[in-house]
């Protein structure tokens, strides 16, 4: 998807931009980050660039997730801690297991994933209590069933298994870790977006009453927004085994924070309602550049973490004083 | 009537939420092919009803027939599935999808919504339009179209032409009676008297949860229906209208101005409103819907900037940048939407003292008594029901209203505004509402009112003008401020003729 | 998250609900009662003097962190930043405390105020959602204090006597001295909720921000103030936590987040806003923490501890918005 040139401005191509602005603004982004990265270190190569596919594929994954929900108007603050019970859990099963084996596991945790994904939306929508605390809350439950698994860092994976993740394809500069993350937002997304589950998880994300009263079946759509998160969690949780090669169940609060981080600065409103999936998951890349960048430029990666935090607060913020200034006109 | 003449049959349908009865044991008769109008004061019953009916309430008592088979909807989709459908007072469709996407979300062919839309007026909507970005009236009739796509066996309209301009109005009623003449039922909820009579072909009326009564709607049923609806209150709104009558016809025209608009502008809809309101005096704001009368309010209130003009008191020129600057000169906003005033949880008393915490040296602590004894008197002068005071949400739409206006008689100010205050509220509150106006008035304090039913100006008002195209194109007395008058002058018909 | 899910059931009048509505102190409190005789009857002898006051003992820091949340979730907001402002309290106070106990306290303190004011300017002026507006300053913090412990390696943190005894030791026979903290703070909270402008507006914001708006209140200037207290009750907590570590590290407050939030959930204070109170949130703490103690008394391994933790404040707060909705 290629950055309209501005001379070729057509209302069509205006009202695409203003409709989908991620969609132009990310690429975007990341573009001038690539650059700036080829700029402070001319060394950049195939190798960097396929580290930077592999550290970013399990936050793709943990945006795509938050995505999904936040689409539907909701949050999902346990996504790092289910993502990590799919990590230890592929390698507390896998360590063994030949090449075809462990891709029926996979099988079984992507399924695994989508009935943690369910227990969470069945909490939110029969508890009534609201998904923050409720996520919250399950958050800290997975953190403990991540830790029954497997105590401490360990396990495995066949060589095989985390070839697909941390191998390339045709050329250097095509790692496969690029093209699983394609590949799995396409085959997920696409058939929900496409159909009429995804005209209802925007519909109650926008407006539950309206949508309510349009016949929407709101409870229900919503807990299908968890399960699809939960598939996408498995997913990441599958990535995080593939690039990591190892179990490790304390690897959830990261992709947590990050994710939403990525989901913020990809344009996804958290009112819910707005926003696609594409943003996000190039913010993570975006997201995983800067601390690569940090360390070329000496700097203490530990930055990373402030510019993450810095880089959250000044896009909401400055998103805020937009819409103030838009009111006050 | 036979039962089986009857398309919906509602017999002692009761519901409660928690302690408070909403609804006794209401009965509802509809006929294939007829337009039945749901009459009643605020807090009789009328939305619990509608909202059972339309399966958003699960009722407690009494049985629902719909076509001789005893129905619970459990949901809206469900009601719809039974043939019953509703239009909502706020259109039910979702802001951020396409108005293309609503119509799959319903599932109902565009092909059949744009049919519709056509009778209704309306040609060639564009499908890939968001909602967020449609004005509300159209919305209204597209969520109208939608109902109707789905070929409902009754149409459930509820306070549909509250917010509609009068040509679009007509249209709906021309589109209701043909929904009639195919043999359908329309339930049909308004305020508006005379929509209900010219419209209507028999009323079931609603009073404190029960049904006092049905009865054809002929020319003359009015007053049977007023009566119905009123019960016991008929003696109380008319002392309340009379005694208006006595203070009413006094001249102010001497009295000192206690504000004072000139030449003001505000985007495209105010186009230079000057006008002067006296002390003592209510003057009435007659339009049209969408003339400027809203922004001219809320740039009086200070919750909107004008662009140039200037609003003063007592000669001076203000700068209002937020609400507070305004009600620290006395003007005080009671707006159109009184749920934007209110807060739903809280206490009649909370909600009443609020305006007294507005400057950050009130966050101190609070006077207890001295707050108690201003807030009980300005419900007694309001006579607020407070039955169900710790909850404002559980108040009748009429009781919400007045806690608004109480607000600030507790609060001390010097001139109201008053948007709309009679929106959606039955005859006994209206006149109590009026009556307290004009004993404000005679007190020596100053009212705006812009009121959408005309024929309320001369009753409240001591002096008129009227907005069109958000500009002043009228002013009159009271006295000649008859509804015809101000109808002509609201669709910018008798400006050079009436002004001399 | 302000619209509410819409209802197509209501639960029918009285019963447990509205008691519990009306009078969810109470109820809390015999659910308090209620596990501690669990603990007497597992463990006959556990519950004496000493282990009620060692409760307390642990209760205040989630108690104090609490009155915070309790304060931004009145007005319909969230503080996941809590934390991290704890912890960088904590830690920024113990590298201070060669300069003197006082200065140390106030800068401790000082990094409450500042975030809470960061806070408070991106949700009060600019009208970011607090979830995010908070995570986003909660990472900043920790990140800003990592770095920062590097830089600070060289004279490592110290905790001085006084905030040692502050949350670790008991005076007069029992008293447990962070109650003498907490208890004059939650009077201050409980009636200033109730009695003063403030508190009143606190409510009022969380339930209609537009109505306040109208009626003139500034409605950023009661939000700016409500975080930058909600920050400093952080940053109070965070000192009686490292009182009684006695060591501070980069993650000293983490496991407060959840149950600071929890705390006041259980103690019927609604997310949305507008409803609620502090005691019942001090109730709530007190629950948590007997949970806590309970779970220990188990014996079991620690992931179990924290999935039966997470599932029992799941339940608790699924009873209370279900029976109170």
């Amino acid at each position: 998807m290629d950055a309209p040139t501005a001379v070729a401005f057509t209302p069509k191509t205006r009202r695409f931009v203003m409709r989908y602005p991620a969609l132009v603004g990310m690429p975007a982004l990341l573009i001038a980050f690539m650059a700036v990265t080829v700029i402070i270190h001319p060394d950049y190569g195939s190798f960097d660039f396929q580290s930077l596919a592999m550290g970013a594929m399990p936050l793709a994954f943990a945006a795509a997730a938050q995505t999904v929900v936040v689409v539907a108007g909701g949050i999902d603050l346990s996504i790092g801690s289910v993502m990590a019970v799919m990590n230890v859990l592929a390698a507390s099963t896998m360590e063994e297991a030949t090449f075809g084996q462990s891709l029926l596991l996979s099988l079984a945790i992507l399924v695994a994933g989508a009935l943690v994904g369910a227990i969470n939306g069945f909490i939110v929508v029969f508890s009534r209590v609201p998904d923050v605390v409720v996520t919250l809350t399950t958050g800290f439950v997975w953190g403990g069933v991540a830790l029954l698994i497997l105590e401490k860092p360990g396990g495995g994976a066949p060589d095989d298994f985390l070839a697909l993740g941390q191998g390339t394809l045709f050329t250097d500069w095509l790692p496969t870790a690029l093209i699983l993350v394609i590949i799995a937002v396409a085959v997920i997304w696409i058939p929900v977006k496409r159909t009429r589950l995804g005209l209802l998880l925007y519909a109650i994300g926008s407006d539950r009453i309206a949508a309510f009263r349009s016949g929407v079946n709101v409870e229900r759509t919503r807990f299908v927004s968890y399960v699809v998160g939960g598939l996408f969690s498995a997913v990441g949780g599958l990535g995080l085994t593939m690039t990591t090669g190892i179990g490790s169940p304390l690897a959830g609060v990261y992709y947590t924070l990050s994710g939403v981080a990525a989901v913020v600065i990809g344009g996804v409103s958290l009112a819910g309602g707005r926003g696609g999936i594409v943003g996000p998951v190039i913010a993570a890349y975006v997201l995983t550049l800067i601390p690569t960048d940090l360390i070329f430029l000496n700097i203490d990666p530990n930055f990373g973490q402030v510019i993450q935090g810095t880089l959250i607060v000044f896009v909401v913020m400055i998103g805020g004083l937009v819409a103030v200034l838009r009111a006050r006109k | 009537m036979s039962e089986l003449s009857s398309i919906l049959e509602v017999r002692d349908v009761a519901k409660r939420f928690e302690s408070v009865v909403a609804l006794k044991a209401a009965n509802l008769s509809i006929k294939p092919g007829e337009i039945h109008a749901l009459m009643g004061a605020n807090g009789a019953g009328k939305s619990t009803l509608v909202k059972i009916l339309t399966g958003v309430y699960a009722h407690d008592g009494g049985t629902i027939t719909v076509r001789g088979q005893t129905k619970a909807f459990r949901s809206p989709a469900e009601a719809r599935a039974g043939g019953i459908v509703s239009v909502y007072q706020d259109p039910a469709l979702v802001p951020d999808l396409t108005i293309g996407q609503n119509l799959r979300l319903a599932k109902v062919a565009p092909a059949a919504v744009s049919t519709w839309l056509k009778q209704l007026g309306i040609d060639g909507i564009d499908l890939g339009a968001f909602v967020r970005d449609m004005p509300f009236p159209i919305l209204r009739l597209i969520d109208l179209a939608r109902a109707l796509s789905s070929d409902p066996a009754i149409l459930l309209l509820d306070e549909i032409t509250a917010a509609l301009p009068a040509d679009l109005s007509e249209r709906v009623f021309a589109v209701t009676k043909l929904w009639r003449e195919r043999g359908h039922s329309v339930i049909f909820i308004s305020h508006r008297m005379a929509e209900v009579s010219a419209l209507c072909d028999r009323t079931t009326v609603l009073r404190d949860g029960m049904t006092v009564g049905v009865t054809e709607t002929a020319r003359g049923s009015e007053e049977k229906i007023v009566s119905l609806m009123l019960g016991r209150d008929v003696a109380k709104a008319q002392t309340a209208a009379q005694r208006h009558e006595s203070v009413g016809s006094q001249t102010t025209s001497d009295a000192p101005a206690a504000l004072e608009v000139r030449d003001l502008h505000c985007g495209l809809v105010l186009n230079g409103v000057s006008f002067t309101l006296r002390a003592g005096e209510v003057l009435g704001v007659a339009a049209l819907e969408g003339q400027g009368q809203e922004e001219l309010f809320d740039c009086i209130a200070g919750v909107r900037h004008h662009d140039s003009g200037a609003i003063l008191v007592e000669g001076r020129e203000l700068k209002l940048s937020h609400p507070g600057d305004a009600i620290r000169e006395g003007l005080v906003l009671v707006p159109a939407n009184r749920l934007q005033a209110l807060l739903p949880q809280r206490s009649i008393r909370e909600n009443v003292g609020l305006p007294a915490f507005r400057r950050k040296d009130r966050w101190g602590p609070i006077a207890m008594g001295a707050e108690r004894g201003r807030v009980e008197s300005a419900v007694k002068r309001l006579q607020i029901d407070t039955r169900a005071e710790s909850e404002l949400r559980r108040l009748s739409g009429g009781n919400q209203q007045k806690v608004v206006i109480a607000r600030w008689v507790a609060n001390g100010f010097k001139t109201l505004l008053c948007f709309d205050p009679t929106r959606g509220i039955d005859i006994g509150t209206k006149h109590q509402i009026y009556g307290l106006m004009r004993e404000l008035a005679a007190a020596g304090s100053s009212v705006l009112l812009f009121t959408s039913e005309l024929p309320e100006i001369p009753l409240a008002c001591d002096r008129a003008i009227v907005l069109f195209g958000g500009k002043i194109v009228h002013e009159l007395a009271a006295s000649e401020a008859d509804e015809g008058t101000l109808l002509r002058a609201a669709h910018g018909l008798v400006a050079q003729e009436g002004a001399h | 998250m302000s619209t509410a899910a819409p209802r197509t059931r209501l639960i029918p009048g009285g019963g447990f609900g509205s008691l519990l509505r009306s009078q969810t102190v109470v109820v809390l409190i015999a659910l308090l009662i209620l596990f501690v005789v669990g603990i007497e009857i597992g463990r006959p002898g556990t519950v004496n003097s000493v282990w009620v006051s060692n409760m307390i003992l642990f209760a205040a820091p989630l108690g104090i962190i609490a009155a915070g949340q309790t304060l931004v979730m009145l007005t319909g907001g969230i503080d996941l930043s809590v934390s991290a402002i704890a912890t960088a309290s904590a830690y920024i106070m113990a590298t201070h405390s060669e300069g003197g106990a006082v200065w140390a306290v106030l800068a401790g303190l000082a990094v409450g105020a500042v975030v809470g004011f960061v806070n408070g300017i991106g949700i009060a002026l600019l009208r970011v959602q607090p979830l995010v507006m908070t995570l986003g300053t909660g990472l900043m913090t920790q990140g800003i204090l990592i770095v920062y412990s590097q830089k600070m390696l060289s004279h490592g943190p110290r905790v001085p006597e006084f905030i040692i005894a502050l949350g670790s030791s008991k005076i007069l026979g029992g008293i447990p001295v962070d109650l003498l903290l907490w208890a004059p703070l939650a009077a201050v909270m409980i009636l200033g909720l109730r009695y003063t402008g403030f508190g009143r507006l606190l409510y009022a914001v969380g339930d209609n921000r537009g109505a306040c708006e109208l009626a003139g209140v500034r409605v950023s200037q009661v939000l700016l103030t409500n975080y930058v207290l909600c920050g400093l009750f952080a940053a109070a907590a965070g000192l009686v936590v490292v009182g009684g570590t006695g060591t501070a590290d980069m993650t000293l407050a983490d496991v407060y987040l959840l149950p600071s939030v929890a705390a006041v959930i259980i103690g019927g204070t609604s997310i949305f806003g507008g409803r609620g109170n502090y005691s019942g949130s001090i109730v709530g703490a007190l629950i948590l923490t007997v949970l806590n103690s309970l779970l220990t008394l188990l014996d079991a391994p620690e992931p179990i501890r924290q999935i039966l933790y997470g599932a029992i404040i799941l339940i608790l707060a699924t009873a209370y918005t279900r029976l109170t909705d």
